[in-house]
């Protein structure tokens, strides 16, 4: 092997490297268009440093919240489910007792709007705590949109924080309209 | 069978469902949804609620991993979830309008196309090098990531961002009209259509499905689909089956998640089809 080789593991910094040298006279410099159509201002070596720095720390950023949304919910449900079997000693026994089908059938009450959620966690409901916990598992990933956005924002990277603003807008709007 | 056998048994099925949920990117609604009504008798309306529980949690389970480790393609997937929650907003108004018959048989066979399509192409295992579309070149939705079963870094560029988005507004809308998880079509799309490696299609569907399906949970939610007592095994076991899963896909050679995907694939195809077909 004579030719150099890039080592394996780099990411190519730009994308002209896949141009294959041609023998013809390449094209004098006049507003011939890139073959990387749509492509945006190519980044000094230095200023993709400070963009690989940042876009680490989005991932970072967003990797966090979604593990933090996750304990915290994972926490909640279990206090719930605990609170739950402690109210109610008759689901304890393994055997006998009550079946679960009363607590899985479709007229099964259980809170599902908001005002009963918070009467039933005020009363200390195993149930209602669960249903909080569920409800920061379901915020979890609009959460993550949202910092998307402000990390996007860090970036300067104005289409992408557009795009994941309208995301966001989008999965808010949907929990307004769920309740209308 | 009394609730804390219920709770425990649940739980101990959900770990499967959100390792299998998180290696594939379809999330735990596959799993979820026969088990309960099959084996455990639950109303079909709390066990599709008691599937977008699921789908979140494998979700954000497996993609904090993902994301810390670069599997996950984010820009792709910030991306093309404009497409998925447009459609899963926009499936919450039509649910009334089709019927539900002829979606289960059009999605049947929209799925039967994209496992076959899915299983054609698992000798192109190089990525590509160079992409032309513009849309794709002007997000900068081109990545690499570090594949610990080749032990080396992988590059490489997205085409058919278009198809793509089409792609996934079907996904958003389906998952909204059927309660199916959308990864079953998000996979295809990013692997097929936009020529993202396997396992970044994978990591990048679930990381976009939580986000669908959060943005349809709001409804389940109101419409009292969501038991507690069904959600609170669910999304522990699940949350714990993801972070194993997360663990498994970088070892996992592309071309097994690849079968393991259209096996599961093609029994969801089929039982729509049978759903469509002969209710």
């Amino acid at each position: 092997m004579t030719d150099m080789q890039e080592p394996a593991g780099r990411p190519q910094p730009l994308l002209h490297g896949t141009q294959a040298p041609s023998p013809v006279p390449p094209p004098a410099p006049t507003t011939e268009q890139s073959p990387l159509s749509g492509r945006r201002r190519q980044l000094s070596p230095e200023e993709a440093a400070i963009m690989e720095a940042k876009i680490r720390r989005t991932e970072v950023a967003i990797s966090l919240v979604l593990r933090i949304g996750v304990i915290v919910s994972v926490l909640i449900i279990t206090v719930g489910l605990v609170v739950m079997f402690a109210h109610h000693s008759a689901y304890l026994p393994i055997t006998g007792g009550t079946s679960y089908h009363n607590l899985t059938s479709p007229t099964t009450p259980f809170p599902h709007s908001f005002t009963a959620l918070g009467h039933s966690i005020a009363a200390g409901e195993g149930q209602g705590i669960i249903v909080l916990g569920v409800m920061i598992l379901v915020l979890t990933p609009v959460i993550r949109v949202a910092v998307g956005v402000l990390a996007f924002l860090n970036e300067k990277d104005v289409p992408m924080a557009l795009v994941t603003f309208i995301v966001l807008v989008v999965l808010v709007g949907s929990f307004f309209l769920a309740q209308g | 069978m009394t609730p804390i056998d219920f709770v425990v048994s649940l739980a101990l099925i959900s770990v499967a469902a959100g390792v299998l949920g998180s290696l594939i990117g379809l999330g735990g609604g596959v799993v979820i949804v026969p088990v309960l009504t099959l084996l455990y008798h639950v109303d079909i309306r709390l066990a599709i609620g008691a599937s977008i529980v699921s789908v979140i949690a494998t979700s954000s389970g497996a993609a904090a991993a993902y994301v810390r480790e670069r599997m996950t393609n984010l820009r792709a997937g910030m991306f093309l979830e404009l497409a998925t929650t447009t459609g899963a907003l926009s499936g919450a108004y039509l649910t009334t309008l089709l019927p539900t018959r002829f979606l289960f048989a059009f999605f049947g066979l929209v799925l039967a196309y994209s496992s076959f399509a899915t299983f054609r192409r698992r000798h192109y295992a190089e990525p590509l090098t160079v992409s032309n579309d513009r849309l794709a070149n002007y997000f900068n939705l081109h990545g690499s990531y570090y594949d610990p079963a080749e032990q080396r870094e992988i590059s490489y560029k997205v085409v058919g961002t278009k198809p793509g988005l089409a792609l996934m507004y079907l996904a958003g809308l389906v998952s909204a009209l059927l309660g199916i998880g959308s990864g079953a079509l998000k996979v295809p799309a990013m692997d097929s259509a936009m020529h993202l490696p396997m396992k970044v299609s994978s990591a990048t569907s679930n990381f976009m499905i939580g986000v669908t399906a959060a943005a349809s949970a709001g409804v389940y939610f109101i419409r009292g689909q969501i038991d507690p007592i069904i959600a609170a095994p669910v999304a522990i076991g699940v949350l714990v089956g993801a972070t194993f899963g997360a663990r498994l896909l970088g070892r996992v050679k592309s071309r097994t998640i690849r079968l393991v995907f259209v096996v599961v694939l093609v029994v969801i195809s089929l039982e729509m089809l049978q759903k469509g077909f002969f209710p």
